[in-house]
């Protein structure tokens, strides 16, 4: 993924500041490092889903690492967004399992709905689509996620149901929601 | 009657919570173990059980306990890889998204096993709700008393935490695992030294599938002689299979090692049979490294013998008649799918994960996305079927980690057991370039190719 020059501005506030140090409380005093990856997830959440590079010093400057450090990290792995996307992020597994219960077919209607190709986001930056790799839902195929969440067992229906809870507004990406 | 050793309270309600697991019977192993039991007595039990790695590789779980270095003082960590990725797998999800108190009853106990003091479950960043979940009972276990300083009075202190990754599906490799736990790319680590001597921030380190550890509790409850008398064999004990694909009832079972692959696939307590009742083309019994098995392997063995769900039986014949029983990923295959298109698929898969520390894997996976691709999509020329098998074998062993023998046995697989598919695509590109993705209607056979047998 290339590197995105636009700008992001950077809200390192209490809430997150706290959570940080939470995580950072997991791990050695000198070994503050290896929460690296944890905290990128919890800062991108709060920043629209990526990391620019401004953002990703900020954290090198939180851990007390060299930047370069991060951004070897960030561009190792895939959940990082380097570039801005969408804000709700369809990402449909397409490996063998999902594949042959038609998970690209219902990939492919999912962005002629949005007038997107893979890998694009919608004019009004609300949606973008893409085939990711095996999730772990083979069980539960086709399927997306979106957020912090997975969405199973889908359909064409299911889809246009999604699509439109994501415009009305009703649909949490990283809350936290256990149901006992 | 199967046995239920993992799954046994998964249907009572509010299991997920601390209340409910502890009213039935939860954290006993931890009480029986530090009370009673020496550490080394405890990795005697799991010794005696022949418990083996679900991750995989199928190690016995004992020995891989006994490696870890004590001699040297330096602290030792237990990690327990949840970084489930491999397709087909998604029983590690199953147990801890439903029963997570199990996973951490079983961290516990493993970790006064083997002497920790800071143990860790390394889950993919993916299952972030599953991350939360575990987050939650972790926070349960410290208020009730069984993590934290001075646990039970005994002097020993253990605390255990959740870590996340982020997508990367060569942090299942052990020592990728632990790069990636020290907050770095997931790149694998060329052994020696095992990370039972020099591990995570090089501590002796053990690492061990979240499955066998959840097996932990039941084998220091009811000992280790009560586990091994299930099973057939080496393969004792349950064992999780998650069924995906062209089956009836796709989902996770507990299953006694040692059923055959015909009740598993046919009853209708498991899998019920296939899909719209279409018949069965493939299967692949763990996860997409493991070689396919055409029709006529699955339910009996080359030797004619009956195939069981066992690590033995279904590695019967080698990969030449045989597969794998790998991590449990029971993928069906009917006749509407496209094994070229499949095999292409995980190339892609390979391709995409693929760390790109050593050439054979970085380059050659790409090429056989490529190659494959292209006979897919009916460019495909004669050769490129041999010229597959070419790539495949230079890749196979000549990597640090596994990552490039599970890239080539599917391709490997697929070539020895369907060449005239193969061999059909190249040479009626036509026909193939006018399909569905995956073919609605079932592949066309045609009667004049005849397979040439593959030497290996």
């Amino acid at each position: 993924m290339e590197i995105s020059h636009a700008k992001q501005v950077i809200n390192i506030d209490a809430k997150l500041t706290d959570r940080i140090n939470e995580l950072l409380s997991h791990y050695p005093d000198d070994k503050k490092k290896s929460a690296l990856l944890p905290v990128l997830h919890e800062v991108q959440d709060a920043h629209d889903n990526w990391l620019s590079i401004e953002l990703q010093d900020k954290v090198a400057e939180i851990l007390g690492i060299k930047p370069i450090e991060v951004y070897e990290v960030v561009s190792f792995y895939t959940m990082y967004n380097q570039k801005p996307i969408g804000k709700y992020m369809f990402e449909f597994c397409r490996t063998s399992c999902c594949a042959i219960r038609g998970a690209e077919n219902l990939m492919e209607y999912t962005c002629d709905k949005l007038g997107v190709k893979e890998g694009e986001t919608t004019a009004d930056g609300l949606f973008t689509v893409v085939g990711v790799e095996c999730l772990g839902a083979c069980g539960y195929a086709p399927m997306l996620q979106l957020g912090d969440h997975y969405k199973e067992h889908l359909n064409k229906e299911k889809v246009d149901a999604l699509i439109d809870d994501c415009r009305a507004g009703k649909v949490q990406l990283h809350k936290l929601t256990i149901t006992e | 009657m199967a046995t239920k050793i993992l799954l046994e309270h998964i249907n009572v309600p509010g299991i997920k919570t601390y209340e409910v697991y502890r009213q039935q019977g939860g954290y006993r192993s931890v009480e029986k173990a530090l009370k009673a039991m020496t550490p080394d007595e405890v990795v005697e039990e799991v010794k005696t059980s022949g418990l083996r790695g679900r991750g995989g590789a199928g190690f016995p779980t004992g020995m891989k306990w006994s490696f870890i270095d004590k001699k040297s003082g330096k602290p030792r960590h237990l990690v327990c890889n949840a970084d489930e990725s491999e397709p087909g797998t998604f029983k590690d999800r199953f147990l801890m998204e439903y029963i997570p108190h199990l996973l951490i009853e079983g961290m516990i106990t493993s970790s006064y096993a083997l002497g920790c003091n800071l143990s860790y479950i390394y889950i993919r960043g993916e299952y972030m709700w599953v991350f939360h979940i575990l987050e939650k009972a972790i926070k349960e276990a410290y208020a009730a008393g069984w993590l934290g300083k001075n646990i039970m009075g005994t002097g020993w202190d253990l605390d255990l935490h959740v870590h996340c990754g982020a997508g990367a599906y060569i942090c299942g490799e052990e020592t990728a695992l632990i790069e990636s736990l020290e907050g770095k790319r997931g790149n694998p680590r060329i052994k020696p030294p095992f990370p039972a001597v020099s591990g995570l921030w090089a501590n002796p380190t053990v690492v061990n599938n979240v499955e066998s550890i959840s097996a932990v509790p039941w084998i220091v409850n009811n000992t280790g002689a009560e586990y091994a008398k299930i099973g057939v064999g080496r393969s004792t004990g349950t064992k999780l299979f998650s069924a995906s694909g062209h089956c009836k009832n796709p989902g996770v079972y507990e299953i006694d090692m040692g059923m055959t692959v015909d009740e598993f696939m046919n009853s209708d307590e498991y899998l019920g049979g296939m899909m719209d009742d279409r018949p069965l083309k493939g299967l692949i019994p763990g996860g997409s490294s493991v070689p396919i098995l055409p029709s006529h392997l699955i339910f009996k063995t080359a030797a004619g013998e009956d195939r069981l769900m066992t690590y033995e039986s279904l590695a019967d014949g080698g990969f030449a008649t045989g597969s794998s029983l790998g991590s449990g990923g029971f993928i069906v295959y009917n006749d509407t799918a496209c094994i070229v298109r499949n095999t292409w698929n995980f190339s892609r898969f390979y391709h995409h994960e693929s760390c790109g520390q050593c050439s054979p894997c970085r380059e050659g996976t790409g090429w056989m996305e490529k190659v494959l691709h292209r006979i897919e999509n009916g460019h495909g020329r004669e050769e490129d079927i041999d010229l597959l098998w070419d790539i495949q074998r230079k890749i196979e062993g000549n990597t640090i980690c596994p990552l490039g023998d599970a890239a080539a046995w599917p391709v490997a697989a697929a070539i020895r057991h369907f060449r005239d598919e193969f061999e059909y695509h190249v040479r009626f590109p036509e026909k193939i370039k006018n399909r569905d993705h995956f073919v609605n209607e079932p592949f066309e056979k045609v009667k004049h190719l005849v397979a040439r047998p593959v030497v290996i």
